[in-house]
């Protein structure tokens, strides 16, 4: 059964970073951050604060599973990617976020 | 992260860190870089990274407290570094275990004793399933009662079962005590009489031979007795071929059919049974064949049954309500007169919850244990208020260590944690050692309040129950003390609390508020108790010397059992004198008398009394009788106050007379002299009860018990007893050693027949007996009151002298500007006077209110008495102001310079 966090904030962080490593293979925490940003065209700044502790429950709830690489820079970095689970998780918090922002848009637009 | 992994994180706490490290650096490195090629500089870009990351520290405790038990790990960090802050200081270390460890082990102690006598079910088959018979509140019955707690005669319990249809199974069970040897000094063994299916319906099995069934019971009566573990243990050395062996009961060989389990102990808490034997024997061993059973108004029996399925207590009282009018009809002793008896037929039966069986013990120290639960739970209170005390002083010495931790980004919540981590393994530590004094405790306390030759026997054994709760003590006691001042530490400003660890010159008021609040409940509580304490041990005093109306120093109580020399009525009563005689000749023998009931001595009788030509029954004067021999009351040491002893006139055949108290003469006569007045007790059916004409006038004597108001009592002769029984009592007073009177007594005894049983009893020994229960609160409600007290003192104490090394700097300074000592030492003083006062104001007003529950078990003064508070306050504030004064004396004698060179 999918976990599902009251706050809301943070759910959207766990969906944007699913979503990314879907979408993208494998990343490192900052490659990440960098690409949420730069494909959202600047609007999304991942709070960095937030991102560690969040790749890490994550993990730990097997969404996601890490290897160490060496970047082609030759640093050692810790790389992401979406599990099996993760991809279930992913789709349960992309329709929960469909039908939050329909229904915002509703309010919003018929209030 | 397989599972196995997540474990091995907790032992790899190392590398979890710099794997951390390593991930964080390199976001660090990447988005520094990525500045750099913004065109930053390469100072600016790596702090411009480090900031966008926000608090490197806090980041990584964050990101490792996701991984699992790394917070495992950081517990046992916690832990250790616990242990080395304790060890840095043993002293307070030792102070704090042993003062958790004196609360919690007394509380549990206490605990342990409410538990086996109140709480815990019987060890049976489905205790909850069990239920007590009983008749409702107020019923009337009259006759001889054998057990303070007896429900019903024999015949009420053959209807009973014969009629109920709500129990499965149901069984009666009476108490006696069984002699184990033919003659001279008894040996008692606890013993049951049991219906046959009492151990079937219980569900309880022998561990060796068998139990006792339903054929063991009947007419024809096979005795067969079943042992009970620890008695065939001490007795037969548990030897495996006990069945087929005998015991001797009474001076009956009764075979052996069985053994019982350990854990069974009856069904009456507070007791272990030693021999159970059917209830068909009670009649073969009295020498007339009758025993309890066969007295119509014998009351000696209790009754349980086991529910059947579906069936609940209030069911069961509602189908012994319809069945009671037959049960009564059928059971209406014949000696009842009609008024009586007309009382006995609307008495009602009733069912009451049975699972924890039933107990005297419960009945006389409920209420004591419940408040000594209560006494030592303050007393905890106080040890955990004094404990929050020391750790507070303890944080303030830590603070500028606590603000620098702080202040290079520890987590507040993981500040705390470490903080609480040190006072739990303070409530570990004085848990562990507080089990072990409860132990030791509980088997003191057992003791002390068991009568000799008749020990109480509790089951006390730490069980899931007692563990249970001195682990919540622990707990809530680490909360208590621990939490308050590590919530304080971790709310420092890191500024404010560097600033403050460097020179100031006075202390800051919010550093006091909490220890002062903290003292002020010390002093309150422990007024509480002191109050407390007072209050019973005056009330013990007040029974010690109480005037019982006799003198019961060198007054000995002896009891000869001639049931087994089968002599006639006759011959009692020519025995009895006989025996008089020879006793009154024994060297040290000053006085002696027969008896029927020494006072406080347990048994008793009384009847309803009608004056002159009233009618008895419906007189409302209950009156306690007893049947002395001439002489008594010399013997006793009672004042005379107006009439005649009883002489040799006075014969069987002769008019019938009494002497009564002075209880008596007014509640019968209003006061007036009773001598030349007559009275009778109330008459058997069919027949008129003997008109007593009163002789002697008596003063007053404790009869059941020393607590009591004087009761009405009439005194008859001996002499004029038509039915002397097989046993006899005399009281001997005595000058000089008591063993030679008791050796003469003894080869007296002897040379006349060696079958006849005797037995001695001091009188001021069977007074004292009957005072455990007070003895028992006033020495521990004084302890406790004691320890309390002393706690409070020296949390004062420690306050006072803090405050004192924190203000010295201003202390000095007064003094150096002229301040004169005694000004000083008044100012410091003036503080432990305000805390003291405030902490009595808000005791007195909480003993004022606590004081009714201690009501019930006072004798001879209110719960809400004055001078006894007056008392307590004066102590506490001697006390206090002794532990207020060093401090203030140190303050005064200050070193001016030297106070202002050092901080």
């Amino acid at each position: 059964m999918p976990k599902t966090r009251n706050d809301k904030l943070q759910g959207t962080l766990n969906l944007l970073v699913l979503r990314t490593l879907e979408a993208r293979g494998s990343l490192h925490g900052y490659g990440l951050s960098e690409h949420i940003q730069a494909v959202s065209d600047e609007l999304l700044q991942v709070e960095e604060g937030s991102l560690y502790p969040a790749l890490h429950r994550m993990e730990q709830d097997g969404w996601i599973s890490s290897k160490w690489e060496i970047t082609d820079k030759g640093r050692k970095a810790k790389v992401y990617s979406i599990t099996a689970r993760g991809r279930k998780q992913l789709a349960d918090e992309h329709e929960t976020w469909e039908r939050l922002t329909r229904g915002v848009a509703r309010v919003l637009k018929y209030t | 992260m397989s599972r196995y992994s997540r474990w091995q994180n907790v032992f790899r706490s190392e590398r979890l860190n710099s794997e951390l490290d390593d991930e964080l650096q390199h976001h660090l490195a990447q988005a520094a870089e990525d500045l750099i090629a913004s065109g930053m500089s390469e100072k600016e870009a790596r702090s411009a990274a480090r900031r966008r990351l926000g608090n490197y520290g806090l980041q990584k405790e964050r990101t490792r407290d996701m991984n699992i038990a790394a917070w495992l790990d950081s517990l046992r960090a916690d832990l250790a570094y616990g242990v080395r802050q304790l060890k840095s200081s043993p002293g307070f270390a030792a102070i704090a275990i042993a003062s958790l460890a004196l609360g919690i082990g007394a509380n549990t102690a206490i605990f342990q004793l409410v538990n086996a006598i109140r709480l815990k079910a019987l060890p049976v088959k489905n205790p909850h399933e069990l239920a007590l018979i009983d008749f409702e509140d107020g019923s009337t019955r009259f006759g001889a009662w054998f057990n303070d707690d007896a429900v019903a005669t024999y015949a009420e319990w053959d209807q009973i079962r014969a009629q109920q249809q709500a129990f499965s199974g149901i069984l009666a069970w009476g108490r006696t005590r069984f002699n184990l040897v033919n003659g001279g000094e008894p040996r008692y063994a606890q013993g049951l009489y049991v219906s046959g299916d009492f151990f079937r319906v219980l569900g309880v099995n022998a561990v060796l031979g068998r139990t006792l069934t339903a054929q063991d019971d009947t007419k024809t009566c096979n005795a067969g007795a079943v042992l009970s573990y620890p008695f065939w243990q001490r007795e037969f050395a548990g030897d495996s071929a006990v069945p087929g062996r005998t015991v001797s009961l009474n001076g009956f060989a009764v075979p052996v059919i069985g053994v019982t389990p350990e854990s069974f102990f009856g069904l009456e808490v507070g007791s272990q049974f030693d021999i159970a034997v059917p209830l068909c024997t009670d009649p073969l061993m009295d020498p007339d064949h009758i025993g309890r059973s066969g007295m119509p108004a014998g009351y000696w029996l209790s009754i349980m049954g086991r529910l059947k399925p579906g069936w609940t207590v209030k069911r069961a009282t509602a189908h012994l309500h319809t069945i009671s009018p037959g049960i009564m009809q059928a059971t209406l002793p014949p000696v009842y007169s009609p008024v009586v008896a007309k009382g006995y037929l609307a008495n009602r039966l009733t069912a009451l919850e049975g699972s924890t069986g039933l107990s005297g013990l419960r009945t006389q120290y409920e209420r004591a244990l419940w408040l000594l639960m209560a006494i030592t739970g303050l007393v905890l209170l106080i040890a955990c208020a004094n404990l929050a005390n020391l750790l507070l002083a303890r944080a303030t010495v830590r603070e500028p260590e606590i603000a620098v931790r702080l202040a290079l980004g520890a987590s507040r919540g993981r500040l705390i944690r470490q903080l609480l981590a040190e006072s739990l393994l303070l409530a570990i530590a004085g848990t562990v050692a507080g089990i072990s004094l409860a132990i030791v405790l509980s088997r003191a306390l057992i003791a002390f309040i068991s009568p000799a030759g008749n020990p109480v026997f509790v089951d006390t054994r730490p069980d899931a129950e007692v563990l249970l709760y001195s682990v919540a003590m622990a707990m809530l006691t680490c909360v208590l003390f621990g939490l308050a001042p590590a919530l304080r530490s971790s709310h420092l400003s890191p500024a404010a609390a560097m600033r403050s660890g460097g020179r100031s010159v006075t202390a800051g008021r919010e550093h006091f508020g909490l220890r002062r609040i903290l003292v002020t409940t010390q002093v309150a509580l422990s007024l509480v108790l002191l109050f407390g304490a007072l209050l019973f041990v005056r009330s013990f005093r007040n029974l010690l010397t109480t005037d019982p109306g006799f003198q019961a120093e060198g007054l000995l109580a002896l009891n000869v059992d001639f049931a087994k020399a089968n002599y006639s009525v006759e011959r009692r009563r020519a025995f009895n004198s006989d025996l008089a005689g020879r006793f009154s000749l024994l060297p040290g023998a000053v006085g002696v008398s027969q008896v029927a009931f020494t006072p406080i001595g347990g048994s008793s009788w009384s009847d309803m009394v009608g004056a002159d030509n009233a009618i008895a029954e419906n007189s409302g004067n209950l009156v306690d009788f007893n049947v002395v021999s001439p002489g008594y009351f010399r013997t006793m040491e009672t004042r005379f106050i107006a009439g005649r002893d009883f002489n040799d006139r006075d014969r069987l055949t002769s008019p019938k007379v009494a002497i009564v108290n002075q209880a008596f003469a007014h509640r019968l006569f209003g006061g007036a002299n009773p001598i030349g007045h007559t009275f009778r007790y109330t008459a058997e059916a069919g027949k008129t009860a003997p008109s007593y004409q009163i002789i002697g006038l008596v003063a007053n004597t404790k009869d059941r018990q020393l607590r009591e108001d004087f009761r009405p009592i009439a005194f008859f002769d001996t002499d004029q007893d038509e039915n002397p029984g097989a046993t006899t009592t005399f009281v001997i007073r005595m000058s000089g050693s008591p063993a030679r009177l008791m050796n003469g007594a003894r080869t007296a005894i002897a040379s006349v027949n060696p079958s006849i049983g005797i037995e001695f009893r001091p009188l001021s020994a069977q007074l004292k007996e009957s005072l455990l229960q007070e003895s028992l609160m006033a020495t521990l409600s004084g302890g406790f009151g004691f320890l309390a007290a002393s706690l409070a003192a020296l949390g004062l104490y420690g306050v006072m002298a803090y405050m004192v090394a924190k203000r010295s700097n201003e202390i000095g300074v007064r003094i150096a500007l002229g301040a004169d000592r005694a000004g000083v030492i008044r100012l410091i003083l003036r503080e432990a006077v305000l805390l003291l006062a405030a902490g009595m104001i808000a005791g007195a007003a909480f003993a004022w209110w606590a004081g009714k529950e201690a009501a019930t078990l006072l004798f001879g003064l209110q719960p809400r008495d004055i001078s006894t508070l007056a008392g307590a306050m004066l102590l506490l504030a001697i006390i206090g102001l002794l532990a207020g004064y060093f401090p203030a004396r140190r303050a005064g004698t200050l070193d001016p310079a030297a106070a202002l060179r050092t901080t």
